[in-house]
């Protein structure tokens, strides 16, 4: 279960390379989607329309920032940060690797969140609010709710759009092939398995078609991810508009 | 059909003569229906709303008997739904708004700053022009109000849910699909549904913004029906811009203009011998 | 009814204390801080720690002793030249699909098609969008050409040509989306203004629509290019290189200078990568490596910025014309 693409016997096994865009994926979306909902919330239910207007671009300059960018951040940076607080063995692992893709994820999750949250018409707060409900009743028990196809879409496309990053985790993560469940460990994800060696690699190779394989799982991976994002809004619309 | 015609088929008594239009105007804010302190549900005093600057209420004041039914008229835009709004204190979820005056409830003014507004609107219930289920279950929206307020005990929400469906007749039609979707009922249903969820929080004001102009003639009547039977334990106020309506469901009926209360009175009289011209106006269709 | 349930007026004076929801609500004010510092701190932590590598010179001139020293100029060069590229490919393209989806589809299999493949497209991961430039446009296209027009190794190599073309493929989505966003905002009105005058469709699309349409097509464009200069998994391998001794350029007829699309060309991004990575002395190139952050950040900024002032400039625009 290794990939060593150059060696005398070169191994292409996919396993150490899925372990570690997972190990680097989860955590990313698990971040992002526990701050990017709780934003939403805010931005949708709590804020002034003035606060939205300086929220909102804010989120738009951070989504904006180039992923080699935030890599490079994390790599000078927050890795040396995270080893002094964390005491990891590598500076360089999927933990700090995951930070950065969160990052990255973050404005992504807020939008599609805080439109799905929008989208609940506003008789359905002001029913809630005249049965002697509060703000945050409404919130829980009517707004949310009605909105939990669209916030479970946004999650699922931050997590393909976690999956699929490449920069940050080419920088961040170590680019070791283990396999591992230790998230403090090196790891090499399948995009950053590409970013790295395409360059090397003769055409018509083994090597040359395992990395396209490679792009070609990633490609269904993220396209699966879409296609299951678009049914779940769909199940939204039909909800709210029966 | 003319207004006066319909109330004299409903009239027990002797018909009310029609004097003629040009007479000596009464002073603003008639008098001579004016109930006593004690004897009044809600008391409103010298209330003026206005929203980000355009006044929307001019110094209205307005009394309410309990267990009755007060219908406001008046053309669209005149502040009746404003006023209405004021009485739950739903004006407050709109950004910019601006009340002053005093309402009164059982002798508490509900402006006040010590009062909880959240449970105020317990005890003053709403409905709206267009109906607004929840998209879940029947069951669900009815117990909804309920389980806000700490009710978790599953017969004791069923014990609401058949009670408050039966006051607001529709507990035949649901009671075998308690837990389908609540949108899968037709308008009417849907209006009824929401009456049944207010009863459900057993709220002693019912206050109904057009509840049936989105529905048609059948589902109307029955909504008709439901609101002269809830008044026997609710005091009702209800918005209509449908004349009619107002005239065969109200006990009082007070009438709006440009913000201004003009005439309030017994429902008979405002349609037969309205004091004002601008009523009368209004009642025979001069302007709409 | 239940007694738990009853609540008269004389209650309404009692206030009841909701910690949870006070709670909730400072914590979701603090999650929505969150992306504010994260910004916040980026670009201190960059303005801080490279700005004393910016200087004219550092603008104008090429990298010298093995990246210590020197400047960035092709960088910028490269960046500047693959991005007009790259918006010169997609616009068109984008402008001419959006336009077919909004003016001329109806609602059939093929349009549901391209629908789900614009929505799918904006989702690929970059690299894979690298795996196909260097696979279909270098390797099968470029290739072929050569092979076709007998040019040897030509159009069959990572060039200036193949990384727009790729770069251009991943903003497609952006100006498809930008532009239906626009053109849905014209109001149908217009539309059948012209029409009623006896103007043709494309007639009316070209002389009504567009021009009302503008905004949103400058603003996805402007999008797009901040959105291309930063890209850096498209580039890797379809025509980026670390260090070349000249321009991409070649002089037409041997006296105007062109950019030469067939050659290769330095690239911010790709700059601040291989520089990361790759270089031997750390010490020496981390402040160009935040000097050159810097400028990238910067670009992206204020295109950024640019786009979203745009947006609400055209946005006030179109309002007065619906109010009309």
């Amino acid at each position: 279960m290794m990939w060593q693409a150059v060696s005398e016997v070169p191994k292409y096994s996919l396993i150490p390379l899925f372990c570690g865009s997972f190990l680097v994926a989860f955590p990313a979306i698990l971040i992002s989607a526990v701050l990017g909902i709780g934003c939403a919330i805010y931005l949708a239910e709590i804020a002034s329309p003035r606060t939205r207007e300086i929220l909102k671009p804010t989120l738009e300059l951070l989504g904006g920032i180039p992923s080699v960018v935030i890599g490079f951040m994390m790599l000078s940076l927050l890795a040396t940060t995270v080893q002094h607080l964390f005491h990891t063995k590598f500076r360089l692992n999927a933990f700090v690797g995951s930070l950065g893709v969160s990052l990255a994820v973050l404005p992504l999750v807020i939008t599609l969140a805080e439109d799905a949250l929008r989208a609940v018409p506003r008789e359905l707060r002001d029913a809630s609010y005249a049965l002697g409900a509060s703000k945050w009743q409404t919130i829980w028990a009517t707004v949310i709710p009605a909105a939990v196809s669209g916030i479970s879409a946004a999650v699922i496309l931050g997590f393909g759009r976690a999956l699929g990053e490449t920069m940050i985790v080419v920088l961040a993560t170590g680019n070791a092939a283990l396999v591992t469940g230790n998230i403090f460990s090196s790891v090499r994800t399948m995009t950053a398995t590409i970013a790295a060696e395409l360059g090397a690699v003769d055409q018509g190779s083994e090597h040359y078609y395992a990395l396209f394989l490679v792009g070609a799982i990633l490609f269904t991976l993220t396209f699966l991810l879409n296609l299951i994002s678009e049914i779940v809004l769909n199940r939204m619309r039909h909800q709210l508009r029966m | 059909m003319d207004v006066s015609t319909e109330l004299e088929k409903m009239e027990e008594s002797q018909p009310m003569e029609k004097t003629n239009v040009s007479r000596v105007k009464s002073p603003p804010e008639s008098e001579t229906h004016k109930p006593e302190p004690e004897k009044v549900k809600i008391l409103v005093e010298r209330l003026s709303v206005s929203y980000g600057g355009a006044q929307a209420l001019k110094e209205v004041s307005l009394g309410i008997e309990p267990r009755s039914v007060t219908a406001l008229i008046g053309p669209s835009g005149c502040g009746k739904s404003t006023f209405l709004r004021a009485l739950n204190r739903m004006n407050d979820t709109i950004p910019g708004t601006r009340t002053e005056g005093k309402v009164m409830i059982d002798r508490v003014n509900i402006y006040d700053p010590d009062i909880n507004v959240v449970a105020l609107r317990r005890v003053v219930g709403m409905v709206f022009q267009k109906s607004n289920p929840f998209p879940k279950s029947v069951f669900d929206n009815v117990v909804y109000g309920p389980r806000l307020h700490g009710i978790r005990d599953r017969m004791k929400l069923e014990e609401i849910a058949e009670e408050s469906l039966k006051r607001a007749a529709l507990w035949n039609e649901v009671k075998d699909r308690l837990h389908k979707p609540a949108l899968e009922l037709s308008g009417g249903q849907q209006q009824r549904l929401c009456i049944a969820r207010v009863l459900a929080v057993n709220p002693e004001i019912l206050l109904m913004d057009e509840p049936a102009s989105a529905l048609d003639p059948i589902s109307t009547a029955k909504i008709e029906e439901l609101i002269q039977d809830l008044k026997k334990n609710y005091t009702i106020v209800i918005v209509t811009h449908n004349m009619q309506q107002a005239a065969r469901v109200s006990d009082c009926t007070a009438f709006f203009y440009l913000g201004s209360l003009v005439e309030q009175g017994d429902t008979k009289k405002i349609f037969t011998v309205p004091d004002r011209k601008e009523t009368e106006d209004y009642i025979t269709g001069r302007f709409g | 009814m239940s007694g738990s349930l009853t609540i008269t007026v004389p209650d309404l004076k009692i206030k009841e204390s909701r910690w949870g929801e006070i709670l909730l609500e400072a914590l979701v004010r603090l999650f929505a801080l969150a992306p504010l510092c994260a910004l916040a701190f980026i670009l201190v932590k960059i303005f801080q720690n490279g700005h004393k590598a910016i200087s004219l010179e550092f603008l104008t001139q090429p990298p010298i002793e093995g990246m210590t020293q020197g400047g960035i100029f092709p960088c910028v060069f490269g960046t500047l030249v693959v991005t007009i590229l790259m918006i010169a490919m997609a616009l068109p393209l984008g402008v001419g699909s959006a336009i077919y989806l909004v003016e001329y589809a109806g609602e059939g299999f093929l349009f549901r098609i391209i629908r789900a493949a614009v929505n799918n497209l904006a989702g690929v991961p970059s690299i894979v969008f690298g795996l196909f430039g260097v696979g279909f446009f270098v390797l099968f296209v470029g290739r072929n050409i050569d092979h076709v027009l007998q040019t040897g190794l030509l159009f069959g190599q990572p060039c200036l040509l193949w990384a727009a073309a790729t770069l251009s493929v991943l903003v497609l989505p952006v100006i498809i989306v930008s532009t239906e966003e626009a053109l849905n905002a014209v109001p149908q009105s217009q539309r059948a203004a012209s029409l009623a005058l006896g103007a043709t469709k494309w007639q009316t699309i070209r002389d009504v629509v567009l021009p009302q349409a503008r905004g949103g097509i400058l603003t996805g464009a402007i999008l797009s290019i901040s959105r291309g200069a930063g890209e850096t998994a498209p580039i890797l391998f379809t025509g980026c290189a670390y260090f070349l001794p000249r321009l991409p350029l070649v002089k037409l007829f041997g006296v105007f200078p062109m950019v030469n699309p067939f050659d290769q060309f330095m690239e911010l991004s790709y700059h601040i990568f291989i520089m990361a990575t790759q270089s031997t002395d750390a010490e020496k190139t981390l402040p160009i490596q935040y000097g050159t952050t810097l400028v990238l950040i910067t670009l992206t900024f204020l295109l950024n910025l640019v786009a979203i002032l745009l947006r609400v400039h055209f946005r006030q625009k179109l309002g007065q014309v619906s109010l009309q």
